[in-house]
């Protein structure tokens, strides 16, 4: 309580300080500033504390790192970090690749481009679980439309959300379906403001539309890539709603993610340690993108 | 100024109103408004209306407004925040056993141990919803049995008896996929219905060791180091190794298991009783084909039932209308509420009310079931009402166990490390 106490008095002295160089009131920032400390700073705060806490919403015992214990204990723990980490490389992955042939297709002079281009964007705008439970349906094993497709040309389709080999690489593949659109636009957006005077340089030169690619796009859309890598492995890192829809972790623990661990200890009724991980969870996003950020950054200044 | 002297002007009045109100109070009754939380299980529903319309036509003063909330650990989930953010309402139905000791019931609840239909209530059910020494529920609908739902064509088609013994089931099952059906039926997009391999053998577990319940709560007993416990983790895997189960087992809901029982494309199907209800909703001619055994165990000679109780009617202590509320439940627990239920649903098992009785034509299965119930020593509550140890992650173990993706004795061990937590969580002793 002493420093909540104390951090308004802090607040102020940097708002004095500031307003020498600003040319708005002090009191312009005053709205922003308790909207931000209502809703973000001080539930930040809370969420440290009562991460330490075996807490029933209504009492609160103190622990010390129990739940961090716990958690780390926690037998699908391990088996979650690993999961995240392989869909959030794998769903970025395949959203760069992706989303950045589909922006050379539909910046390239082809039939009903624009139409073309909304097509890729349109499950973008689909509810993320309408989709889970939509694809749910299409992969049923037996009865589902891709298992049937298939064994109509004589292949027996595997289980895929069934089977625990292809459960979270089914459910990374259905997030590329729904996440490539939003990385296609922002590719289309760097692609598009590259200035011509480089191609028509190259073909002068002599390069080949390969060449091109490689030696003008691929690098020029840097800023695109460093984009979309970006958000698609924060998206990735910290994905719950498909995951939950389609498999709800399963079968057994084997598609769970740190996200849907931490769900099901806050549905099993452990606050404090569903608030520990997610503690570990921000922990963890910043570690990763935080670096990640910084490099990619800096080689762009770099060129 | 004036405004002013106006507002108290004003207010002054509305006191007096407030005051003449109250002194003729009896004469002009208000009408009261109650909340009835509920979950969203047609049946639920279904017997909830049929009951709250007739309290509605009995006390025209008090109006019952219900309204519905999702089961399973969303429903968890649902009552718990409301409960600590004081918005559950007057009167809420809730699980009766382990999970209505999580719910702190001495701090939410109104005792209601010295109402006076209390003893028309069934000892066993008073047990399940009594902390520290008070009681604080009603029960509503009826008790359930956890075991094989079978199809009774399929048994007399093949010749079949009903297995008493694990080996006499797994022969049956073999005949069973020798005639081309499917032996045992396994729904895991709805991980809830993997559990009753494990919990549904609990009657052969404290056959076998007394002491478990007791032992395991305190810490002392575990279920990967009590044979007894861990066979039914080992059953379940034995079905699955067999190559018992139906093709589609990883993605076949709830719904879909009870449609390939009623048609007979499957033989066995370990489920609650209570399964009876959504049978007759979607195929009521397969009813009288639908039997029910308890889960076979080693000794033909112990074999018995694992009971559930049903669920308990209880008053929120922030209710405004306790006296209302406590006709109400008062009601639900009278031999006429009984008669309603059975009435909407029909008759699903014995009712907890003493006076209650069902009536003499039942479905098979709820014969079956009965049968348990009337022999002495025939039935047993499951553990998670003899215990209020329960690991959150039961369903997801037995549905890696079912699939072959871990094995028996692993399962059991991850389960009794998922247990601690919540042993913990309730600050229980030895933990």
């Amino acid at each position: 309580m002493t420093s909540l106490a104390a951090s308004p008095a802090i607040g102020a002295d940097r708002v004095r300080r500031r307003a020498v160089r600003t040319v708005y009131p002090n009191w312009f920032y005053l709205p922003a500033a308790v909207i931000y400390a209502v809703l973000f700073l001080f539930p930040t705060v809370a969420s440290l504390f009562f991460s330490l806490t075996r807490w029933t919403l209504s009492e609160a015992t103190f622990i010390g790192l129990d739940n961090f214990r716990q958690f780390f204990r926690e037998p699908f723990l391990i088996q979650g970090l690993v999961n995240t980490l392989i869909y959030a490389v794998v769903t970025s992955g395949l959203k760069v690749v992706l989303g950045l042939l589909l922006g050379v297709l539909l910046t390239s002079e082809i039939i009903a481009r624009d139409y073309l281009r909304s097509v890729v964007f349109f499950p973008v705008l689909v509810s993320t679980v309408g989709v889970g439970i939509t694809f749910t349906v299409l992969m049923h094993p037996t009865g589902g439309l891709i298992n049937q497709s298939l064994a109509a040309i004589g292949i027996e389709g595997p289980g895929w959300l069934t089977d625990p080999r292809f459960a979270l690489l089914s459910v990374a593949l259905v997030d590329v379906w729904k996440g490539v659109g939003l990385a296609t636009v922002i590719y289309i957006a760097g692609i598009v403001s590259i200035p011509r005077d480089y191609y028509e340089a190259a073909l002068i030169d002599g390069a080949g539309a390969l060449q091109r690619f490689w030696n003008v796009t691929l690098p020029l859309a840097r800023p695109a890539t460093v984009t979309v890598v970006i958000l698609s492995l924060i998206g990735g890192l910290r994905s719950f709603d498909l995951i939950w829809s389609m498999t709800r972790g399963g079968p057994g623990f084997t598609s769970d993610v740190i996200a849907s661990v931490i769900y099901k200890q806050y549905q099993a009724g452990f606050y404090g340690l569903s608030t520990a991980g997610n503690v570990v969870l921000f922990v963890l996003v910043a570690l990763m993108v935080v670096p990640l950020s910084a490099v990619l950054n800096r080689r762009e200044v770099a060129r | 100024m004036t405004a002013h002297r106006m507002r108290l002007a004003a207010l002054s009045a509305g006191a007096g109103l407030a005051l003449a109100a109250m002194v003729s109070g009896p004469a002009l009754a208000e009408e009261v408004t109650l909340s009835l939380l509920i979950d969203n299980g047609p049946q639920t529903v279904a017997a909830a209306e049929k009951v709250v319309e007739a309290f509605m036509a009995a006390n025209p003063d008090i109006k019952v407004d219900i309204e519905t909330r999702p089961g399973g650990g969303d429903g968890d989930n649902i009552v718990k925040t409301r409960l600590s953010t004081g918005e559950i309402g007057d009167v809420f139905l809730y699980n009766s056993g382990s999970l209505f000791q999580q719910i702190n019931p001495q701090k939410y609840m109104v005792d209601l141990t010295a109402e006076p239909w209390q003893a028309d209530i069934q000892p066993s059910f008073q047990n399940v919803v009594t902390a520290g020494g008070k009681v604080y529920g009603a029960p509503f609908q009826t008790a359930m049995g956890g075991g094989v739902l079978y199809n009774k064509k399929l048994y007399a088609d093949l010749g079949l008896q009903v297995p008493k013994t694990w080996a006499e089931f797994m022969a049956n099952n073999e005949k069973i996929k020798a005639a081309g059906k499917v032996p045992v039926i396994q729904t895991f997009k709805d991980t809830w219905t993997s559990q009753l391999f494990v919990l549904g053998d609990f009657f052969n577990v404290q056959a076998a060791v007394p002491t478990f319940a007791e032992d395991y709560t305190a810490n002392k007993a575990k279920f990967a180091t009590t044979p007894a416990a861990l066979k039914g983790f080992e059953h379940q895997a034995d079905v699955f190794k067999a190559g018992y189960l139906n093709k589609d087992f990883g993605a076949a809901t709830f719904d879909d298991g009870l449609r390939m029982l009623a048609s007979g494309e499957g033989a066995h199907y370990p489920m609650l009783t209570f399964a009876l209800g959504a049978i007759q909703t979607a195929n009521p001619d397969a009813v009288k084909d639908i039997g029910f055994f308890a889960l076979p165990g080693d000794d033909a000679a112990k074999n018995g039932l694992t009971a559930w109780m049903p669920p308990g009617i209880y008053i929120s202590n922030e209710s405004e209308h306790v006296d209302a509320a406590k006709k109400l439940v008062a009601f639900i627990a009278s031999k006429e509420a009984c008669d309603l239920q059975t009435a909407a649903v029909g008759a699903t098992g014995p009712y907890l009310v003493k006076s209650c009785a069902l009536p003499a034509d039942v479905p098979p299965m709820v014969s079956d079931l009965q049968a348990y119930f009337d022999k002495q020593g025939g039935a047993a509550p499951a553990l998670e009402f003899v215990s209020p140890v329960k690991g959150p992650s039961l369903e997801q173990i037995t549905v890696e166990v079912g699939s072959g993706i871990r094995s028996p004795a692993e399962g059991a061990a991850l389960y009794d490390e998922d247990v601690k937590k919540q042993a913990q969580q309730l600050g229980l002793p030895g933990w």
